[in-house]
């Protein structure tokens, strides 16, 4: 068969066209929202129960247990505070959730609570270096090697689940442990939901900590989990879950 | 001729703005000698050959970093198959090079390295006393 040179020109027209095409479609499918994740990856969470903690009573060890494995300062002046758990008075911890009723009954309860670990999280979406940002598992990290210590993530966070470091820690620890890094002056940190004890199989350090096994954690697309065994069989309420952040903290009342 | 003390203290004086850094380094004894390491009595190998590490460890130590905290590598395989903890504190300092005041500070101090700033953060176990847990 003969080609005219009309035809030629037409057949490798439409090649270069079409390959053109071919290119551009990928570059919008890879620069499009990435595919949801399949069912099987995790999403780590925690059910904290309230008919067993004992925060009132003067109950510290998930506290004690999270200082002594992240080397969490003890910074007398408040202002200069830095929380991973810690108690909260409940009208703090729940402030749209509350009558008059609870209000006076509650009045000066405290409850643990901790980095939500949301599922949307705003403290991600705002740091200007990527050093916050979320796991496949769901937890959110923190890379202090890039923090510049702007705070936008402690502006965002709803919850004031994070501190900054106006001062050197070091001075304020008193039990130093090698096992993980302290912080330094001019970063901001947070519950990192115990993710160097995931990585070697075991539960976050609240959670072994706790005598009155107030604390589960678990996968929550694990339908068999014990999280999601708790959830389907008590109520449970999240902090503020109305701003779309998706906490993977539960409380059961 | 009547300049001729003047110009024999100029001599002196530029002679000696001129020598100083020698008369300096014979006064402060020093030498050319390279730092005197401690190395680990022992590991008899390290995670990469040591001219590398002599050369590049700061580039190993960042693609550790980068590869532990960002990408959730936590073991390396070095180049003689054998597996390592990327860690830092428990690996490096942990298991080699135990004394960090006479292998890593000495000889930064000799390259007149500033920083770095890994032990700002980074504990040094050596320096760590027992802990007591609650």
């Amino acid at each position: 068969m003969k080609i005219t040179r009309k035809e030629f020109l037409r057949i490798t027209g439409l090649s270069v066209a079409g390959a053109g095409a071919a290119k551009l479609v990928r570059a919008i499918g890879v620069a499009g929202p990435a595919p949801p994740s399949s069912v099987s990856a995790k999403r780590w969470g925690m059910v904290i129960d309230f008919q067993r903690c004992r925060p009132g009573d003067d109950c510290d060890d998930c506290i004690k247990a999270c200082r002594l494995a992240h080397n969490i300062p003890e910074i007398p002046e408040r202002a200069h505070e830095v929380k991973w758990v810690w108690k909260e008075r409940y009208e703090k911890v729940f402030p749209f959730q509350q009558s008059d009723y609870t209000r006076r009954a509650y009045q000066g309860h405290v409850l643990p609570v901790l980095c939500n670990q949301c599922a949307q999280p705003a403290c991600v979406r705002v740091c200007p270096t990527a050093a916050t940002w979320k796991r496949e598992d769901g937890v959110v990290m923190m890379d202090w090697h890039r923090c510049i210590g702007c705070r936008y993530c402690m502006a965002a966070c709803p919850y004031g689940s994070r501190s900054f470091d106006w001062e050197d820690p070091r001075p304020y620890i008193k039990h130093l442990t090698a096992d993980f890094p302290t912080r330094t002056k001019g970063v901001v940190e947070k519950c990192n939901f115990c993710e160097e004890r995931l990585a070697n199989g075991r539960a976050p350090a609240c959670v072994e900590a706790c005598r009155q096994k107030a604390i589960v954690f678990g996968d929550l697309n694990d339908e068999q989990s014990p999280v999601r065994q708790l959830l389907r069989a008590r109520f449970s309420i999240q902090r503020q879950p109305e701003l779309g952040t998706g906490p993977s903290i539960f409380y059961l009342v | 001729m009547r300049d001729r003390v003047l110009i024999g203290l100029a001599l002196v004086l530029f002679l000696t703005l001129v020598t100083y850094p020698m008369w300096h380094a014979v006064y402060a004894r020093t030498t050319a000698a390279g730092p005197q390491l401690k190395l680990p009595q022992t590991a008899k190998t390290c995670v990469a050959p040591v001219a590398f590490m002599r050369a590049s460890h700061m580039k190993l130590l960042i693609n550790w970093r980068e590869g532990a905290v960002r990408d959730h590598r936590l073991e390396y395989t070095a180049y003689d198959g054998e597996k390592y903890r990327v860690n830092l504190s428990a690996t490096c300092l942990g298991q080699c090079h135990t004394n960090k005041k006479e292998f890593c500070d000495r000889c930064h101090s000799y390259a007149a390295v500033s920083g770095p700033y890994c032990w700002d953060c980074h504990v040094d176990p050596t320096t760590v006393v027992a802990r007591r847990m609650p």
